[in-house]
């Protein structure tokens, strides 16, 4: 299991929460794990520390921006690092943010061995985000983003995103 | 954005350490812009978006050790510097990255021959005492094993797929496979580094690299080469008549328009 524990001063935490993520907006940073430390310094200035999910995530940068954006809107300056260590993993996201993607027609991570079954084909875990059901195939492991794997529904038809275990 | 991780303080002279890194991440740039010349250009929609995907990660890796070598460094540089402002000599890739994308079959030859090797070293890279690259390694691990796994399952279903697939194919792996010796070949900054615990034994994954890859061909129901000569020189700054041409892709709009940012 990752160290999933984050250090976030409560103060800053609704700050925070207002900042989607850039490329699945129904899910806000907070949700998705990639803050990991929030505190204000001795000069009044906020540093947030966020890890990237993949290594070549284009969000990461705007997702720094939007930081800045929302507590400059809030009247606090505030810097962002990147941190790589502990790496991201899909445990990360909160349950409120696997409920959020669910809604939003992606289907949310299964764990490690489950993920290992759906991508090598062996089994049919993954529910369907549309219809419920279980009767869903891999269509590939790459996706609209580094994030997804693409996968069609066999009963209702749709296709749909399912969003990768990553630990 | 910075790296809150520094150096670890290691006896590693400085200069060897950059060169230790150039020889782990050019082969990840090299890599990653074949994959992006692809971009548009795949054999179906869902390939398409694969290879621009492990583009991405790749990309994603060699920002992480670019910015590491700019901290490095005394004299003011930027990963854009280092990615886009060297010359041909200085890329220390393999031979083996730098190769065409003759076909669908040599891209996913090409692809896994350096994937079994990649995830080899950075499963041991991880155990770095610096621990910059320690972190980038625990982190590529999860990306590089979705790649091996695609180009792993392509290679089964093109060498066990049609007469033509597998004609193709195997052509790939007989003119790809002199080229897989150099991955185990240590350089001067390279001992340096696993003398340090900083870098990774490069000749120890040949032997597991030889076997995983021959096991997988024979699945795949294709000839394992038993070529006894190897292409080397790539990292030594020698490369191919094909790096140029990258190179000149590459390097286009850095050369032209300097400081350019998108
Ligand atoms: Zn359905």
């Amino acid at each position: 299991m990752t160290e999933t524990q984050t250090h976030i001063n409560p103060k800053l935490l609704d700050i925070l929460k207002s900042v989607p993520d850039p490329e699945i907006p129904v899910l806000t940073i907070v949700d998705l794990g990639v803050v990991r430390e929030a505190a204000i310094l001795e000069d009044g200035t906020v540093e947030v520390k966020i890890t990237p999910t993949y290594s070549g995530c284009p969000a990461m940068d705007v997702i720094g921006d939007d930081i800045v954006t929302a507590f400059a809107k809030a009247g606090m300056k505030a810097k962002v690092k990147l941190v790589l260590s502990p790496a991201w993993s899909t445990d990360m996201i909160s349950e409120e943010g696997r409920a959020a993607l669910e809604k939003y027609g992606i289907a949310a991570p299964l764990d490690a061995t489950a993920d290992k079954e759906v991508l090598l084909g062996n089994k049919k875990l993954v529910k369907c985000p549309q219809c419920c059901s279980k009767n869903t195939e891999l269509v590939s492991q790459f996706g609209s983003t580094a994030c997804k794997a693409q996968f069609k529904c066999n009963d209702c038809l749709e296709p749909f995103d399912y969003f990768k275990c990553l630990t | 954005m910075n790296f809150t991780h520094l150096r670890e303080k290691n006896k590693m002279n400085t200069e060897t350490l950059k060169d230790y890194i150039l020889e782990i991440a050019d082969n990840s740039l090299i890599l990653g812009q074949r994959f992006g010349e692809l971009c548009g250009h795949g054999p179906s929609l869902e390939t398409d978006i694969a290879l621009t995907n492990m583009s991405l990660d790749l990309f994603g890796q060699v920002r992480s050790y670019y910015q590491y070598i700019a901290q490095l460094s005394e004299e003011e540089k930027t990963e854009d510097d280092i990615a886009f402002l060297r010359l041909e000599r200085d890329y220390k890739n393999v031979l083996l990255v730098e190769q065409p994308n003759t076909d669908f079959g040599y891209v996913i030859t090409r692809q896994y021959f350096f994937d079994v090797f990649h995830l080899m070293l950075m499963q041991q890279l991880q155990y770095s005492k610096d621990e910059t690259l320690s972190a980038i390694a625990k982190k590529g691990i999860k990306e590089v094993s979705y790649h091996k796994r695609f180009s792993g399952d392509w290679l089964k279903r093109l060498g066990d797929g049609t007469k033509e697939s597998h004609e193709r194919v195997q052509k790939a792996v007989n003119d790809l496979w002199p080229y897989t010796n150099e991955l185990f070949e240590m350089t001067e900054a390279a001992t340096a580094a696993t003398e340090a615990g900083v870098g990774v034994d490069a000749g120890q994954l040949k032997e597991p690299y030889y076997k995983e890859v021959s096991e997988l061909l024979k699945e795949a129901t294709l000839e394992v080469p038993e070529s006894k000569y190897f292409h080397k020189g790539g990292k030594q700054g020698v490369h191919t008549e094909h790096m140029g041409y990258i190179l000149s892709d590459m390097q286009f709009m850095q050369r032209t328009y300097p400081g350019m940012k998108w």
